[in-house]
């Protein structure tokens, strides 16, 4: 198992960085494809909500701790687009629903 | 070429409002690579307290403090490295790794295209590959917004200090996590999700195109996980699946013209292809009156008109600013 493990983390830390080190190798001109800058362009934001929900509604004990961190994650990051506000918010929640729950 | 010279006042002007907040920028090599040590001091501190979820994740996977810390070191990807655990506890197989790796990291692909742009012409390979490794939203967002060319070394500085926040939060939550209370572990499992939320978000709030978008991408991720038939599909290829479908479609019937990030090389770009250029002014011309802040926006990338771009001018640095705090 072990073995495996290290395995797969070199399969993928070699992929991320070919990802990574491709375009500084081989790019030295602009898209120029509209459909494709438009599709790279979205992509980060339809993967990053596909693996949010309903991911965080298991992350915890009680899917209503994660509902609610869900629901003022939301909220904080619309107002204060901060990142570990962000963050930092969802755990307080968790934690306040740990009390209740 | 006229737009060329506006750009370049455009850039003056940006920049001077960077320096406000930075004061001078060092000339030495030596100088930018202490700089970046300085600057990424903050970075270290956000890492280490995402990474210790992440760690937490790990462990809960079954990977030990020794294969954390070895995932950490190589991928410095946080999305990257969340679905790569989940990979991992899945049992999932090789090609889906390699294709889910791709995905969820596509954006650094952009990332790294756009920062070949702030290089030197003559930068030597060793620093495209070392850069590489570098390519993070944040430290990207730092390197990127610097006065000028990059100088790989404050890069370098930058990633040194927040790669190292980053490996040791991972391991301490591994180690940490075995004896945090049940309350404090659940706490910090959402971090991450929170910090996706806080990647989406904002530009959903000014984009609604793109609030549609999330809206639409969790919709269909939760009927993945309660349809028949579609349940069966594994979450990593069920994110393959949800991304090239809904940002396939998405690109498809509302091309996006300007990069979120990399908005100020976009200027780099438009040296090239002053062709393609006229197209999309035609195109700008027709959203004017809709959404007045965003062609304010889109001049600005496209170093159209320098009057018109001098107000957002402001707003621009500010986000670009934003994004290097984090």
């Amino acid at each position: 198992m072990s073995g495996n493990v290290y395995a797969a983390l070199l399969i993928m830390a070699l992929t991320i960085y070919a990802i990574r080190l491709l375009p500084f190798l081989f790019i030295r001109k602009p898209i120029r494809n509209r459909w494709v800058k438009s599709f790279l362009y979205y992509v980060p934001y339809v993967t990053l909500a596909v693996m949010t929900f309903p991911a965080i509604l298991t992350a915890t004990d009680h899917a209503a701790a994660g509902a609610a961190a869900l629901i003022v994650g939301l909220i904080v990051a619309w107002i204060s687009e901060d990142l570990f506000a962000v963050a930092i918010s969802c755990c307080v929640v968790v934690f306040l629903m740990g009390l209740i729950l | 070429m006229c737009a060329n010279e506006n750009n370049q006042n455009m850039r003056a002007e940006e920049n001077g409002q960077i320096e406000e907040k930075k004061k001078k920028q060092p000339h030495s090599r030596w100088g930018w690579f202490l700089y970046g040590l300085r600057n990424g001091i903050p970075i270290c501190m956000g890492y280490f307290a995402v990474s210790f979820a992440l760690g937490i994740a790990a462990r809960n996977a079954g990977m030990d403090a020794a294969q954390s810390f070895v995932m950490s070191l190589t991928m410095v990807a946080s999305a990257g490295q969340f679905a790569a655990i989940n990979l991992i506890a899945s049992g999932a197989g090789v090609i889906e790794m390699i294709t889910t790796s791709v995905i969820v990291n596509l954006r650094y692909f952009l990332m790294s295209c756009s920062l070949t742009q702030k290089l030197k012409a003559d930068s030597g390979l060793q620093h495209r590959f070392l850069l590489a490794y570098c390519m993070t939203d944040e430290i990207f967002g730092l390197s990127v917004s610097v006065d000028g060319t990059l100088e790989p070394w404050y890069t370098y500085g930058i990633t040194i200090v927040s790669v190292s926040g980053w490996c040791a939060g991972t391991v301490l939550g591994v180690l940490m996590g075995n004896i945090l209370p049940v309350w404090a572990s659940n706490a910090l499992g959402v971090a991450m999700y929170g910090m996706f939320l806080a990647i989406i978000i904002p530009p959903a709030k000014k984009e609604h195109f793109i609030g549609g978008l999330v809206a639409v991408s969790m919709f269909a991720s939760w009927l993945f996980t309660v349809l028949p038939g579609l349940k069966q599909i594994s979450s990593g290829f069920r994110v393959i699946i949800l991304t090239i479908v809904i940002a396939g479609v998405a690109a498809a019937v509302r091309p996006h013209d300007e990069e979120p990030e990399p908005e100020r090389d976009e200027g780099c770009y438009r040296d090239h292809d002053d062709e393609e250029d006229e197209s999309r002014k035609e195109d700008h011309d027709h959203e004017e009156d809709q959404d007045d802040e965003k062609v304010h926006h889109n001049r600005l990338a496209k170093g159209e008109d320098v009057q018109a771009a001098s107000p957002a001018s402001n707003m621009h640095t500010s986000t670009m600013r934003n994004g290097g705090d984090r």
